[in-house]
């Protein structure tokens, strides 16, 4: 699309611009203030990588460099080799999530592989599913708590799996002041790791509570590191920058089921294509009563929720 | 002076044109001639082209590549034998060892009244009899409602019987754990069958105890840093 890489600056969707122009809006203080993590990053930041374009605007040769300049910063900083892969929607595709509340017992077994798939901080134990038990008798998720311990299920609750709802009027995607988040033709909204100004403008803006910030880099030891990653997806994010669960994009567009999904003892998992008229979504869409969360707002969440 | 330069450039651009339009015209018609047998075949060829890539696209979706694998169970179960031989060697026998010469209960429901074997087994399921399911005339097997025998490998024919509602979700994806892809045509997909999950004497899904929690925000008064 765009021939050449031109000046980031003509174009307010640099991050440079942005950050300047937050400068001069805020006062120097308080924008350093509100950025602080970032100060952090930016010393670890190679030139290289304060250089680079925004994912989408990469030519293939730009992409390859800068996945080549990913996967040996990896080996040096965590030790482990890994394949970065750009993996692109499959066209006729668009990824949907079904979770049987029926059937969810609330183990949390989902809530541990997205942590290993995902390569998120040890410390932490950081993760893109938060499982709440809910009362009986509503779907409104501020009432669910994620304290619970011990055997499940318990008595009078059922239990509610919530993470990134893909949504297809995405809020978080409106208020990013850099483009650094978008939706994909598979519905997938990502972020680019490299071009996030970690403003976290869009963890506020999103109504499920899905997107995770990293305060400090990620402890991931050598032996633990997923090596099957993707740039929009499992790689390890820098200090600094603000995920999201992507359905596992470096899985779901390689043909394979989410790891959420496999590691779900109870089978209350289902996710497929829903341009698929044979698909299990379609089936689920056409024959269960299925709820979305927070329809109200009118996020168009392709995530859907049925009892059975 | 203009006016006769103006005319004769006139002529020298009318005299160009028509040397181009000729020779254009000479040269579609050569080609026509020439072409005319390659762009038949062009044509055909383009027609079955055509025709090819719509039955694979019918055959991608109508027929997947790869198959959906439902776990099977390993045949019949085999009893262990609680002593063992002069030798030191214990042995496993198959049901119907004992049950081909022992006459059926019919009646019996429950563990608590068998006075020599299965004592202790529990029994939650329902109010059905032991030989509701298994096959009072082959102890190796199971029998559907009809009395048709069916394998233990096949115990999920049995189960749809009266479970049939699960049945059709687990054939719809909607029941069931499962791994592989979600996309037949890049590999297979793998599915447990009933009694992986279900004890088939005590078939409610089991309690579990709750393992890994994120430290964030919703669980903890937290990390100072995030205020
Ligand atoms: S759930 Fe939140 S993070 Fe995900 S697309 Fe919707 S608004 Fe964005
Ligand atoms: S924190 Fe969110 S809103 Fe801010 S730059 Fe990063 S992706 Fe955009």
């Amino acid at each position: 699309m765009t021939d050449k890489p031109s000046l980031p600056i003509v174009e307010n969707f640099s991050r440079r611009a942005a950050v300047k122009g937050g400068f001069a809006t805020l006062g120097a203080a308080a924008f350093v203030a509100a950025v602080s993590p970032l100060r952090q990053a930016a010393s670890d930041k190679s030139a290289a990588e304060f250089m680079q374009q925004h994912y989408t605007e990469l030519s293939p040769e730009q992409k390859a460099d800068v996945i080549a300049r990913l996967e040996a910063e990896t080996k040096q900083n965590y030790g482990a080799e890994v394949t970065i892969g750009d993996d692109r929607p499959i066209p006729g595709t668009k990824f949907v999530y079904a979770i049987n509340l029926s059937v969810c017992n609330g183990n949390g077994n989902c809530v541990e592989a997205c942590h290993k798939e995902n390569n998120h901080d040890r410390s932490t134990n950081q993760s893109y599913i938060r499982v709440l038990e809910m009362p009986m008798g509503t779907m409104d998720m501020e009432q669910g708590t994620t304290t619970y311990t011990g055997a499940v299920p318990k008595d009078g609750k059922f239990y509610l799996p919530v993470q990134c709802q893909q949504c297809d009027e995405p809020p978080c995607v409106d208020v990013c002041p850099v483009k650094a988040t978008w939706k994909e033709e598979d519905g997938i909204v990502v972020v680019d790791y490299n071009w996030c100004i970690g403003c976290r403008y869009c963890e506020a803006a999103c109504p499920y509570h899905a997107r995770r910030f990293n305060w400090k880099k990620p402890e991931v030891p050598a032996e633990e590191v997923n090596p099957d990653q993707s740039y929009l997806s499992n790689r390890i994010r820098p200090v600094g920058v603000v995920e999201k669960c992507t359905y596992c994009l470096h899985r779901t567009r390689r043909g394979k089921l989410p790891a959420c999904l496999e590691a779900c003892p109870t089978g209350a998992r289902v996710f497929g294509n829903i341009l698929d008229k044979d698909s299990n979504l379609r089936w689920i869409l056409e024959n269960k009563r299925v709820y979305i969360l927070k329809e109200e707002l009118g996020t168009k969440p392709a995530f859907f929720y049925y009892f059975d | 002076m203009p006016r006769i330069a103006n005319l004769f450039f006139t002529c020298v651009v009318c005299v160009t044109a028509a040397m181009i339009l000729i020779a254009a015209g000479q040269t579609a018609l050569r080609d026509s001639t020439h072409t005319g047998s390659d762009e038949s075949h062009t044509v055909r060829d383009a027609s079955v082209h055509v025709a090819q890539s719509e039955s694979s696209a019918s055959e991608n979706s109508a027929a997947k590549t790869f198959p959906i694998i439902v776990r099977k169970p390993i045949g019949p179960p085999r009893i262990e034998l609680a002593g063992t031989d002069p030798q030191g060697r214990s042995a496993s026998v198959a049901c119907s060892t004992c049950h081909s010469v022992r006459k059926p209960n019919l009646e019996n429901v429950s563990a608590a009244t068998l006075d020599e074997f299965h004592q202790g087994m529990t029994f939650e399921h329902g109010k059905i009899a032991c030989y509701a399911c298994h096959n009072p005339s082959d102890a190796d097997t199971l029998h559907l409602a009809d009395g048709a025998s069916v394998a233990y490998e096949d115990v999920m024919t049995l189960c749809s019987q009266c479970h049939s509602k699960q049945a059709e979700s687990f054939a719809h994806g909607a029941h069931g754990g499962m791994n592989g892809h979600w996309d037949l045509n890049v590999g297979p997909q793998m599915k447990n069958n009933c009694i992986d999950c279900h004890d088939p004497h005590a078939p409610a899904y089991p309690k579990m105890i709750v393992g890994f929690k994120p430290k964030d925000r919703f669980n903890e008064p937290t990390d100072p840093a995030e205020h």
